[in-house]
């Protein structure tokens, strides 16, 4: 808990490297913890990698990846219970499938289907939201609005770098302090957003660093230690359900992959750090930690990469296996009463459509 | 009934309204312990405590952010913008947000919240105090708008907008706050979303307007009285417009005026001309006319009434197509 009050600008850690730096470990996380830890980050790195592949294919549309982002989802959203919510940006679109969202959802959305846009209140993570930054409010004001009603349930929300230069971050971060919100502002630095680097984004020392502006405690954390993030996180869960207020978590990475689908980092990137980074990315630092503990053998992390397979495949076959919508659907939601005018102007273009 | 200026009648609103509904909260800059810059919220801290009469922090974006989450949090946020002008920043949220909640969660979620805001020139005031945006609010999907023009509106209106599932923004003519005063039914009313009102019948021309410009009309109807038998319309709700009502007056007059303070060009007018265009031309005896603002930020105080549609610029337009 102290380790969360105090600005600290050294990364936590708890994943040695298997030499010099030695292997910690977080209390209270049992053996069945650690694995289930290691199957959401297969889960994710495989929907992430199948993904890349459908895009290539022709199967979903434009993607944001996630590749070596995966600890930072998995680690804080492991130190949440289920009543619990989650704000996710797009790079966190496949975040839903930690509690239990089907994969085919997810590619429903980025193959532009309106089954992808779930019900929140089915998993308590709310819609992917796509302008930087603008969702910070939305976390400040559920979780303010959770605590007026006296429940305990918090927040997360994710937002990268670049967000913090939005207004909206801003806006969002003092008005979760000022109302005491439950909320743990979740920032992923992979310091690029889409070409600009870190240093072109802000002069402060660190992101953490921005959070005494609004007298809210920081942490940053190595965002590519699953377990660092895990600690983080739930030490900044206990600090809002203990009515304390919000908590800025840097998670500090380096972004490995493009920024999405239609980008080529080859213009602007140092590819030799990313070819460094790649070594220590996430998934295969925890599998080698696990391996060091001696709870992982190959036996089950075959099991655990097959079953993360099979959903994929069974996922992309239920999404291409789902019916395009109809038409109706374009005046289907967007008001619980709606106007008159949406059912003349339906039935005129199902006229012109000639399906009447 | 009591007669009630126009900004008391809002005040009388809440009052009902949150005591009805312990789930409907009040949020803004200077709600709270000043009650509103212009008293709007007076007495509701006092009485329903700080948690449901928030003084928030000096950020409009914030403030209707914050309140599409406490929407999620079951909550019916009511927002205060301090003046129109200064909701800009918030329409980043209403655009990228509010307007697309519900229609982004598959119909699974609503968004009942409401955002009022004073608007509307002439008093005297710095700039960006005077401004008439409500054309932007209008052409964003997912969100409704109404602008009352009478203290018993003004309470019924906002009754209705904050009852209702989805976001509704009601513009208020701050210009009328405390120099219209009217009969205001007591305790709960509520005048329905989408439904128009005639303010005064007549068979030769139809004023079209909301909000400040009825009263505006209603003095041009007066200096017309041995011309010409006008109607005077007022739109209350401007989406979902009542459209069957506004056809209903065209066709018995066949000539229309259409006024508004905000600039000219694609402003609610324009909506309304098009409309008048597309379903009423054969009624029609003479083009549709607007008398607008001008095409130009709202202008220093000091010559501002040369900016607003006045009754000599609507009379002037109406005799216009009476002559046609």
């Amino acid at each position: 808990m102290a380790q969360v009050l105090r600005a600290e600008w050294d990364l936590r850690r708890v994943i040695g490297d298997g030499e010099g730096v030695p292997d910690g470990e977080v209390e209270g996380l049992s053996e069945t913890d650690l694995i289930e830890l290691y199957r959401n980050l297969v889960l994710l790195r495989t929907y992430d990698e199948r993904s890349v592949v459908y895009h290539r294919q022709g199967r979903i549309g434009t993607y944001a990846m996630f590749w070596n982002h995966e600890a930072m989802q998995v680690g804080s959203a492991y130190a949440l219970e289920r009543d619990d919510w989650i704000f996710p940006s797009y790079r966190e679109s496949a975040i839903g499938l930690l509690r239990g969202m089907p994969p085919a959802v997810v590619l429903h959305w980025w193959r532009g289907h309106p089954s992808g846009w779930w019900n929140p209140l089915d998993f308590n993570v709310a819609s992917i939201c796509v302008p930087i930054g603008t969702h910070v409010p939305h976390a400040a004001g559920l979780a303010w609005g959770k605590r007026l009603r006296g429940e305990s349930a918090c927040a997360v929300v994710f937002f990268g770098d670049g967000a913090t230069s939005e207004g909206s971050f801003h806006e969002g971060a003092n008005f979760a302090a000022v109302m005491r919100a439950p909320l743990i502002l979740f920032c992923n630095n992979n310091h690029w957003a889409i070409s600009t680097p870190l240093e072109a984004q802000t002069r402060a020392e660190t992101l953490a660093a921005k959070a005494a502006g609004y007298g809210m405690p920081c942490v940053r954390v190595d965002g590519a230690d699953v377990l660092a993030v895990y600690e983080s996180t739930r030490d900044a869960v206990a600090r809002a359900r203990a009515g304390d207020g919000p908590t800025f978590i840097e998670a500090v990475t380096y972004r490995t992959a493009p920024h999405a689908t239609a980008d080529d980092p080859k213009a602007y990137i140092d590819l030799e750090r990313v070819e460094e980074e790649k070594k220590t990315e996430c998934v295969g630092r925890y599998e080698r930690y696990l391996r060091r503990l001696g709870v992982l053998g190959d036996d089950l992390v075959d099991q655990i990469r097959a079953e993360a397979a099979d959903a994929m495949r069974k996922g992309i076959a239920e999404a291409e296996a789902e019916p395009p919508a109809d038409v109706s659907v374009l005046f289907d939601h967007t008001f619980e009463s709606p106007p008159a005018s949406f059912e003349s102007d339906l039935a005129e273009l199902r006229r012109i459509l000639g399906d009447e | 009934m009591s007669e009630l200026t126009l900004v008391d009648a809002i005040n009388d609103c809440f009052h009902v309204e949150l005591e009805r509904d312990e789930n409907v909260m009040v949020m803004g800059e200077d709600v709270g312990r000043a009650g509103g810059v212009f008293r709007a919220t007076a007495g509701l801290r006092d009485r329903f405590g700080p948690d449901r009469c928030v003084d928030t922090p000096l950020a409009e974006a914030g403030i209707m952010g914050t309140a599409v989450g406490l929407c999620m949090a079951g909550w019916r946020p009511v927002c205060e913008m301090q003046y129109d002008a200064f909701s800009y920043p918030a329409l980043d949220q209403l655009i990228t947000h509010v307007g697309r909640y519900r229609w982004r969660t598959g119909g699974n979620m609503n968004f009942p919240l409401t955002v009022r805001m004073p608007y509307g020139g002439g008093v005297r005031a710095p700039e960006l105090h005077d401004d008439s945006p409500e054309t932007y609010y209008v052409h964003t999907p997912g969100v409704k708008v109404a602008i009352p023009s009478t203290p018993a509106d003004a309470k019924g209106l906002l009754a209705a907008a904050i009852r209702d599932p989805d976001p509704v923004v009601v513009f208020e003519p701050k210009l009328h706050y405390r120099t219209m005063r009217g009969e205001v039914p007591d305790g709960e009313h509520v005048v329905e979303l989408g439904k128009a009102r005639v303010a005064r019948e007549g068979e030769d021309v139809t004023l079209v307007a909301y909000g400040s410009m009825v009263p505006v009309c209603e003095q041009a109807a007066d200096e017309l009285d041995d011309e010409a038998s006008v109607e005077v319309f007022d739109v209350r709700t401007l989406k979902p417009l009542d459209e069957e009502a506004l056809l209903t007056s065209a066709a018995k007059t066949g000539r229309v005026v259409i006024v508004q303070e905000a600039p000219r060009t694609c402003g609610y007018a324009a909506e309304l001309a098009a409309i008048l265009a597309e379903k009423a031309i054969l009624d029609l005896r003479g083009p549709v006319f607007r008398v607008t603002g001008y095409d130009v930020p709202y202008p220093y105080w000091q010559i501002e009434d040369a900016y607003m549609p006045s009754v000599a610029r609507v009379v002037d337009a109406a005799r216009k197509l009476l002559e046609f």
